[in-house]
This record gives C-alpha cells, sequence and structure tokens, in this order.
C-alpha cells in the first residue's frame, strides 16, 4: 500500500488525475491518521462531511470536469468560518459556532477540488505565538512533544509536520504563517496583503490579517496559493484588484537568471538583524542555533548562482511596539461583536446589559485576548490616540518606505524568522512581553504588507527545525516562491519529517 | 444678518444636526434591502448581524447621494474621505461598533439659504458625513427583556451638520423645512419623517447678546416640524429660567416629551463615552474622481432654486411665485405643464397657489394627489382668459372636475367617475361649462337691455353715482349679475355702466 501521507498536495493530485488512488480512498487514509488526535492539533472533524467531498470529487475525476487539487485534502485554522465545521476561532466564546457562509479561501479551495479534512488549532484569535492560548488546549510540536508548534496556525503547522494532511491554510497578521511553519519544520507563505481575500476570517487585525498556505514545500504552497488567491472585491474591500495567477510560473527559473534584466538573484540581508560579513551571519540577540543553519542556507543560495550582499532596514526595530499598537487597537475594535446578545457565548447569569456583557466576555476571552483588547482600548483612548495610533501609523509607513529602499538594492530579503527554535510549552506563558518580543522578525513585513515566506534550512543541534525568513517586493510572491523551490531542488530540509511521522 | 430676536434680553443660538436615511434600495454596507416596516430581522443579512468573518463594502449608490447633497448645498465634495469606527457596546449596534465618518468627512461646508418673513436667511454648514444607521430596541414588546430588530442596522444616512447659525426657533423650523425640502427634491431621502427617514437634533444654547456662546443641550430626535418648534421654545425658556435663577447649564443631551411640551435630560456630559474612534481599516478611504462629480452633477434634477430663477426669467413671474411653486418638485411641474398648455404664466401661477393648493390642503393631499389634470386647468384657463366664462364660472367648472375624481381604495389609482371620461380634456372642460350654463354674455346688446331694465328700477342709485358715490356702483352691479343669472361678464358690466352714467 503506498504512503500516501508523505506525499505532498503535488503528488497526490497528479496520483489523483491519472485515478490511481481515488479521493476517497485517500481522504479514508487521511481521517484514519486523525484519531486520537494527534498533537491536539484538530478543533472539529466531520469524516460524513469530508467522505461526501471525496465522493465528489471522484464523480468530477470520473468525469473529467475535476479541479486542479480535485480530491487533495486540506485542513483549514479555526479562523475560517466554514458551513459544514464548527468555526471558533480558539475562542470559548465561539463555543459551537457554525456559520452560515464558507470563508472566500475555503470556497476557492473547494472550487480548485480540495476535500476538507477538518478544523484545525491555533491560538485564540491567531492571537499568540506558540499556540498556547487556544481555549481547546495546547497544541505540541511533533518533533518534540514538550515544545510548543509555534502560533497562532499551531495546529496547521503541526499537521503539516506529523503528516495529518497533506496541506493547511494558516493566517499569518504578524507571524502566524512563518513562525509555526519554522518551529515545524515546513513551508508557509503568506501572499501580500490583499492577494487573498479576508471574507470569512474571523478577523483579529484587519489591516494586517493575511490568509496563506502551510505544506512541506514551496511547489505546494505555489499550487495552494494560486487556487487561494484572486480579487473578492464584493466582499473583502480590502482585496486587491489583481487577478488570479499562476504562482508556478517561475518556479523552475535557475537563481543565476532569476534576478533583474535577467541577472543574478540578489538577496539582501537586513543588516539589523543579522550583520552578513566575510560569509557568514552575526547577531548576539539571535540564537546560533538559528545562524548556523542559515548561513548555509544562504552559502547554498550562493552556489545556486544567487548573489547576497547587506541591506539597511533601519526601522525595523521599531516594529514590535507598532505592531502591538495598531493589532491591539484594530483587535479590540473587532472582538467588540462578540457580546453574547447575538451569538456564540453568553453568560448563564445575569443581573442586568451591563453585567450580561462583562460576565460574557469575561468568561469567553481568554487572558492574552483581554490584555489585547485592553491594550487596543487603551491606545485608542481619548488623549491617547495621537500619541499611539496615529504615531505607530506613521512609523508604519516609514517601515513600508524602507522596505521600499532595500528592495531598490535586491530581488528578495533574507533572515531569519525568529530568533530561537520552539520553546518549551510553559516557558514564556507567564511572560507576554518576552513573546511579543520573539516576533521581532516576522513583524516588519507584515507592518508593510509584503509576500513573505518561511523555508526550512535546517535543524538546532537539539533537533529542532529552523526557518529561513524571505520577502518579496509587493506582488513578487512568485520570485519569493521561485527561491524557496530552487533550493528545495537542490536540498532535502523540507522533506525532513519528526520521529514519529517519519 | 439681522439683528437677532431676544428674549427677555437672551439671544438663542442653534445649530442643527439632521440624520437623513438616504433612498437607497441597499444598505450602506451590504446588500440586504432598507425598505421600512418589514417583521423584525427579516432584512438582515450576515454583516447586519455582525457574523464572524463578514465585511463591508461601500454601496456606491449612497455616495452619489452624498455628492448630489453637497452638490445641491454648494459643499465641496472631498476627493478623499475617510470612514472610521465609533466604538461602543449596545444590543442594536451588532458589531460593537458604527462605521461613519469623523476626521475627513465626504461634504465639506456649504449652506442652506431660505426665506423667512420676507427675508433670506443663510444657514452655513460644517459637514454632512455617510455612516450607517443602527438597529432598533424594542422594549415595550416583551416583558423583562428588550427584543432587537436589525433590519434597520446598515441603513445609509448623512448626517448634516450646521454652524450654531439659528438664532430662533423660527429660524431653525424654517432651516429644517428648506432642508427637508432640498433633500426630498433631489430624491437622497423620502423626507418621512414619522418613519425616521428625516431626523433632527438641536443643539440649543442662549447667551448675553455679544457674551462667549452659552453651554449647549442637544435635544435628540426632533421628527415633526411641530414638535422641534416646541421642543426649542420649552428648552430656550428652561434655560433662561435656569440661569436668572443662578444655575449653570450643564452640557447635556435631552429628549422632548410630546405629551408634557418638556425636555427631560438623558445624560450629562460626564457620562459620555469615549467613543475611540480610529479609521476602519476594512474601507480604505473613499476616493471620489471629479469625473464621478461631474457625472453626477449632470444627472442631477434642476435644484428649486434654479428652477425658480428660470421660472421669473422665462414666464415673467414675481421672485414670490417662482419661490411658492417651486416648494416641491410635483408643484413646480403641475404648474409648468399648465402655464405651458395655456400660455397664461401668470394666471396658472394664481391658480395653482389659489384654487388647487386650497383644494389639495383641505384633503390633506400633495400635488402627487391632485385631482384635476394639468391640461385640464390649461383649458379652463384658456377660457377664462378669453372670456368665454368668469373667475367664478371657471371655480365651478375645476369644482365640477375636482369632485369628479375619488381615489379607489388602496390610495393609488385614479377613477373618472363623471360621464365626460375619455373626452377630450379642453372639450371637457367646454361640455362641462356648457352644462352649467356658465357662459358669459359677451353680446353687449342683450347686456345693455338688462343694465338699462335696472338702471330704470333703481333710480337712486343712480343718483347717488352722479352726486359722485362712486360705491353706489356696487348697488347696481349686483342685480345686473342677477338678472344675467351670472352669465355677463363683470368687467364689460362695469365699462357699460360707466359709459351709460358718465
Amino acid at each position: 500500500m503506498r504512503d500516501l501521507h508523505n506525499l505532498g498536495v503535488a503528488e497526490l493530485a497528479a496520483l489523483l488525475h491519472k485515478k490511481e488512488v481515488s479521493a476517497v480512498e485517500v481522504a479514508t487514509r487521511f481521517l484514519a491518521g486523525l484519531g486520537g488526535n494527534p498533537h491536539n492539533a484538530f478543533l472539529d472533524i466531520n469524516s460524513e462531511v469530508t467522505l461526501a467531498q471525496a465522493q465528489a470529487s471522484d464523480a468530477k475525476l470520473a468525469a473529467g470536469t475535476a479541479g486542479p487539487l480535485e480530491g487533495v485534502p486540506i485542513a483549514h485554522k479555526d479562523v475560517f468560518v466554514t458551513q459544514d465545521f464548527v468555526t471558533t476561532a480558539a475562542s470559548k466564546i465561539l463555543t459551537g459556532y457554525r456559520s452560515p457562509f464558507d470563508a472566500t479561501v475555503v470556497r476557492k479551495l473547494r472550487e480548485a477540488g480540495m476535500v476538507t479534512l477538518g478544523k484545525l488549532n491555533c491560538d485564540e484569535f491567531a492571537m499568540g505565538s506558540g499556540n498556547e492560548n487556544s481555549a481547546f488546549g495546547v497544541v505540541s510540536n511533533p518533533w518534540e512533544s514538550s515544545h510548543v508548534p509555534g502560533g497562532s496556525s499551531g495546529g496547521s503547522a503541526a499537521a503539516v509536520a506529523a503528516r495529518l494532511t497533506p496541506a493547511a491554510t494558516g493566517t499569518d497578521t504578524g507571524g502566524s504563517i512563518r513562525q509555526p511553519a519554522a518551529f515545524c519544520g515546513i513551508t508557509g507563505i503568506k501572499p501580500t496583503y490583499g492577494r487573498a481575500s479576508r471574507y470569512g476570517m474571523v478577523a483579529f487585525a484587519s489591516s494586517l490579517d493575511q490568509a496563506g498556505p502551510m505544506a512541506r514545500s514551496a511547489e505546494d504552497c505555489a499550487l495552494l496559493l494560486s487556487a487561494m488567491c484572486g480579487p473578492d472585491l464584493d466582499r473583502d474591500s480590502t482585496s486587491l484588484d489583481v487577478p488570479a495567477e499562476d504562482l508556478s510560473r517561475d518556479l523552475d527559473r535557475p537563481l543565476a537568471t532569476a534576478g533583474r534584466q535577467g541577472g543574478p538573484l540578489v538577496i539582501g540581508v537586513p543588516e539589523e538583524w543579522s550583520e552578513w560579513s566575510e560569509g557568514g551571519l552575526r547577531n548576539n540577540d539571535v540564537s546560533l542555533d538559528v545562524l548556523m543553519p542559515l548561513t548555509k542556507a544562504l552559502h547554498q543560495l550562493i552556489q545556486l548562482g544567487a548573489k547576497v550582499k547587506r541591506v539597511g532596514l533601519a526601522d525595523g526595530n521599531l516594529a514590535i511596539p507598532v505592531y502591538y499598537i495598531v493589532a491591539c487597537a484594530e483587535a479590540s475594535s473587532n472582538l467588540s461583536r462578540f457580546d453574547g446578545v447575538k451569538f456564540g457565548h453568553r453568560a448563564a447569569q445575569y443581573s442586568d446589559l451591563l453585567d450580561m456583557y462583562q460576565k460574557t466576555r469575561s468568561e469567553g476571552f481568554g487572558d492574552e485576548v483581554k490584555r489585547r483588547i485592553m491594550t487596543g482600548a487603551y491606545v485608542l483612548s481619548h488623549g491617547y490616540y495621537d500619541a499611539y495610533y496615529l504615531q505607530a501609523q506613521k512609523i508604519r509607513r516609514m517601515i513600508a518606505d524602507d522596505f521600499q529602499r532595500a528592495f531598490a538594492e535586491c530581488d528578495v530579503i533574507a533572515g531569519p524568522v525568529a530568533p530561537t527554535t520552539a520553546w518549551k510549552l510553559g516557558e514564556k506563558t507567564d511572560d507576554p512581553v518576552a513573546n511579543y518580543l520573539a516576533d521581532i522578525f516576522t513583524l516588519p513585513a507584515s507592518l508593510a504588507g509584503l509576500p513573505c515566506m518561511s523555508v526550512p534550512v535546517g535543524q538546532s543541534e537539539g533537533g529542532m527545525p529552523v526557518g529561513m525568513q524571505l520577502i518579496g517586493n509587493y506582488l513578487d510572491e512568485a520570485r519569493v516562491l521561485n527561491v524557496a523551490h530552487q533550493f528545495q531542488l537542490h536540498t532535502t530540509h523540507h522533506t525532513q519529517a519528526p520521529g514519529a511521522a517519519a | 444678518m439681522s439683528a437677532a430676536k431676544l428674549i427677555h434680553g437672551y439671544e438663542v443660538v442653534i445649530g442643527f444636526e439632521t440624520h437623513a436615511q438616504l433612498a437607497t434600495h441597499s444598505k450602506i454596507f451590504s446588500r440586504a434591502s432598507t425598505a421600512f416596516g418589514a417583521e423584525p430581522n427579516t432584512q438582515a443579512c450576515a454583516l447586519d448581524l455582525a457574523l464572524p468573518g463578514t465585511l463591508p463594502v461601500m454601496n456606491r449608490a449612497a455616495v452619489e447621494c452624498a455628492i448630489q447633497l453637497g452638490l445641491a448645498l454648494g459643499s465641496h465634495i472631498a476627493p478623499r474621505s475617510v470612514f472610521a469606527r465609533k466604538n461602543y457596546f449596545y444590543p442594536d449596534l451588532p458589531k460593537g461598533y458604527q462605521i461613519s465618518q469623523f476626521e475627513i468627512p465626504v461634504v465639506q461646508g456649504g449652506a442652506v439659504s431660505f426665506l423667512l418673513d420676507g427675508e433670506t436667511k443663510t444657514v452655513r454648514l460644517v459637514r454632512a458625513h455617510l455612516e450607517e444607521d443602527a438597529g432598533k430596541s424594542l422594549h415595550e414588546d416583551f416583558i423583562g427583556q428588550s427584543g432587537i430588530d436589525l433590519n434597520r442596522a446598515g441603513t445609509p444616512l448623512l448626517e448634516i451638520v450646521t454652524e450654531p447659525d439659528m438664532r430662533s426657533s423660527d429660524e431653525a423650523v424654517a432651516y429644517a423645512k428648506k432642508l427637508h425640502e432640498i433633500v426630498t427634491w433631489i430624491g437622497v431621502c423620502d423626507g418621512n419623517m414619522q418613519e425616521g427617514s428625516f431626523r433632527c437634533d438641536a443643539n440649543v444654547s442662549v447667551r448675553k447678546p455679544g457674551g462667549p456662546l452659552g453651554t449647549r443641550r442637544e435635544i435628540k430626535n426632533l421628527n415633526s416640524f411641530k414638535f422641534m418648534q416646541q421642543a426649542i421654545d420649552y428648552e430656550v425658556r428652561w434655560q433662561i429660567a435656569q440661569i436668572e435663577d443662578g444655575h449653570a447649564i450643564q452640557q447635556a443631551t435631552v429628549l422632548f416629551n410630546p405629551d408634557t411640551g418638556e425636555t427631560r435630560a438623558m445624560r450629562t456630559k460626564e457620562d459620555a463615552a469615549d467613543y475611540r474612534y480610529f479609521p476602519d481599516p476594512d474601507l480604505p478611504p473613499l476616493v471620489i474622481a471629479p469625473e464621478w462629480v461631474e457625472r453626477v452633477r449632470g444627472e442631477m434634477v434642476e435644484l428649486p432654486w434654479v428652477m425658480a430663477q428660470r421660472f421669473v426669467r422665462d414666464y415673467g413671474l414675481p421672485e414670490y411665485d417662482a419661490a411658492t411653486l417651486t416648494q416641491s418638485k410635483a408643484m413646480a411641474a403641475y404648474f409648468e405643464e399648465t402655464a405651458q398648455a395655456c400660455g397664461q404664466a401668470k394666471l396658472a401661477s394664481n391658480w395653482v397657489m389659489g384654487e388647487v393648493s386650497r383644494r389639495l390642503n383641505a384633503e390633506e393631499g400633495t400635488f402627487e394627489k391632485v385631482k384635476v389634470h394639468p391640461l385640464a386647468l390649461a383649458a379652463l384657463i384658456t377660457r377664462v382668459a378669453d372670456n368665454t366664462i368668469s373667475n367664478n364660472g371657471a371655480k365651478q367648472v375645476f369644482e365640477e372636475m375636482w369632485s369628479s375624481v375619488q381615489f379607489n381604495e388602496d390610495g393609488g389609482r385614479l377613477i373618472h367617475v363623471n360621464i365626460f371620461e375619455g373626452v377630450h380634456l379642453s372639450d371637457k372642460v367646454d361640455a362641462i361649462i356648457e352644462a352649467k350654463g356658465l357662459k358669459q354674455m359677451n353680446d353687449s346688446s342683450e347686456l345693455e337691455k338688462i343694465i338699462d331694465a335696472v338702471l330704470a328700477a333703481n333710480p337712486k342709485n343712480v343718483e347717488e353715482f352722479k352726486a359722485g358715490n362712486t360705491k353706489a356702483l356696487n348697488g347696481l352691479v349686483g342685480p345686473i349679475m342677477k338678472a344675467s343669472k351670472g352669465k355677463a361678464n363683470p368687467a364689460q358690466v362695469n365699462d357699460l355702466l360707466k359709459k351709460k352714467l358718465g
């Protein structure tokens, strides 16, 4: 029997199209792997729905009307609303919530033929970087179950790494696709802000939230992202009016000619993140566990024909305060709708309206969500708005401008995803600021709205995966994926599986 | 500006905020219907319920209403305006924030001018901004609970804000009536005050002439012109009494109770919420290109004051007539059709402002429900002008035509109940004149016989007239008209009398 679990999206799609395996067979095998909910990665499964979708896929495959990804399983982060599965955003306040519609991303992947395996655990409302903030329990890292999988798309990363699904959706507000991808040794990409519709994503920070695929290769991510993106102007006003495109088109371009005017690809390494000199990276705030594989990866890219140079990103240091002001401000407002009036959790006992609000929200939200709502309400308050929110917006523009100056000198930017590999569960639970600081490398691209991804580049001494971040200019996803794919063609880091899954 | 009227030595200062519901078919950010009066919550879609994952998309028709109003009021149409979130918790506010415009509104400046006691008064506008309406809380229909109807949630509103330029309740009501006339004339609002389509808030303060502005109190939701006047008059008296008694006015929001005729404080400034306004990240700035403004300008109806000028210019009407006839679009259209058909503009104006308006007022109808076709009125005026009938006779014909028409039960369609149905309108007028025997006696020989007989029968009046008492003539005209059975032309009778007696 073929080991379907170790196949990627492209391989499964090919087998399904060749009818060497049926969609029902694939779905059945993957559903079988979910028994006991390994790593606590899933929040909802419904085998009836999954098998019905698989049967429909088989019918289409037989009729010759199959979509490009027909019959390939995928699981969705629980911030995408779904008609057929419960959607909670990993929050108690949405316990049992069922949406009357599918998120655009979910719909588009269904239209491409994908079969939904279920919904994936994450940090509550995507707020967190260790998946320790889920109301439904932590997710463990398949590489080392005492460690976090990263967050907020921790369930997605763990499920893909553990071969529970060939692909998952994630959302990235400040690094929530890239960082768990890095921590779990998989590949994930966040597109340019506005490429993927936000319709049907439970909003955390509207000006930052973006959907993206998480899979085991850049090739798979390109297929998935091509299917996910496209204008959705009637449902999302921030959706870009850019036609859907084939983001796999440049995958095979050699790096020696992948740069501007057919020259070699130029990779910029921001000196503020990790100083590139004499062929090595230095940064006292980044663990050697991360710096060493990263340095090696850059050398491999040079061997493949790319050039590496230092670029400046001076304002990147301000990304943490700016992000936590903007994201919390938007979250404080976005989460106001969870008030117990219309849907979701409502306190059982209350004396009046104010009491109902207070009890409902106190019971329904976890600590981190409350912390961010309060921070957000504070920075938007009368008398503080100018000092915090307005100032943050100005710096946010400076950060975006900073990137444009850098992109005048290079084609993509490379650097670490996180300063360390995955930490131990509980290690940072009592220190939210330490958690925030660990986002330093993922926040700038989020604030600028740039496409960015995480590519596995090796492991730490302790055997934990390390990711390299690649950032492209606006709408330059195809180029970022090209770099990642060329790297993966010549390396095997992305094919490594955690012990238990191998 | 004329000297303000003082009340007990105080000057009254009034500014207005008016919420005009825009006459769009669908809501401002969703596609749900805006029709009034549906069963609760049947016109609220996922977005109106603030379901997770829904996002607002601007209704262009609402923007065009704003552009139209701006053009009508001589305002600046902002090429770029910004939607902001006004954050507060209330059960009929599903998202926990209202989308409005705060720092940069779409319509800026402008003015409303109107005639009051023969003087032109101008009220300057600060702004008009687009926003969404909230739902309704139904407190009466449930015991120990409140119902929420979200049909109205998301209905587009323009909030029109004036400078504190009004100096009396008369001016305030005249302003509100003029604004009401304009919004209904250009068709951006149906103006139905009972249904809440046009809601006024009045900011009222008093001060000693030349002194600084007094503290204002805001009277909310004035939904009739009558209550508006009563509420402001009461509020002014109350504020003056307070000050005279040595009490300072506290800034407050008050409600007018039509049953008691009093205003009552709802909340004071101390309870004022901090709305934590910030730009809505779900909506990009509203960009209105000059071409859009010009297209809307090109499609706009002729504005009332422009039409009035044309009436003066083209029909030679006095300004008073022109201003009166352009109070409503239907009235103006009725006049124009009549005037053009009979070529007697001033007579047409007299009839429309006189008999037609009198008849409509008696039935509390508007010009949409006029029962005499303008072409019939034109035919009638033609018969007056060519001396076929007297004015009195014409009124009888008009009455006959008016009362021959009834509205059927559903109030809509006209049913003609007389025998002249289907006859050409001018023939119909002639037929009534004939049937009622109203044709004037224009044959002077027959009239002279009657006059001679009357003169012979009233020697005393003849003598008095000859002695210089011109009033004695009236004593002769009456009997002559009576003898002619009303068919004599009074002007002709006068002429003949003077000739015979002179």
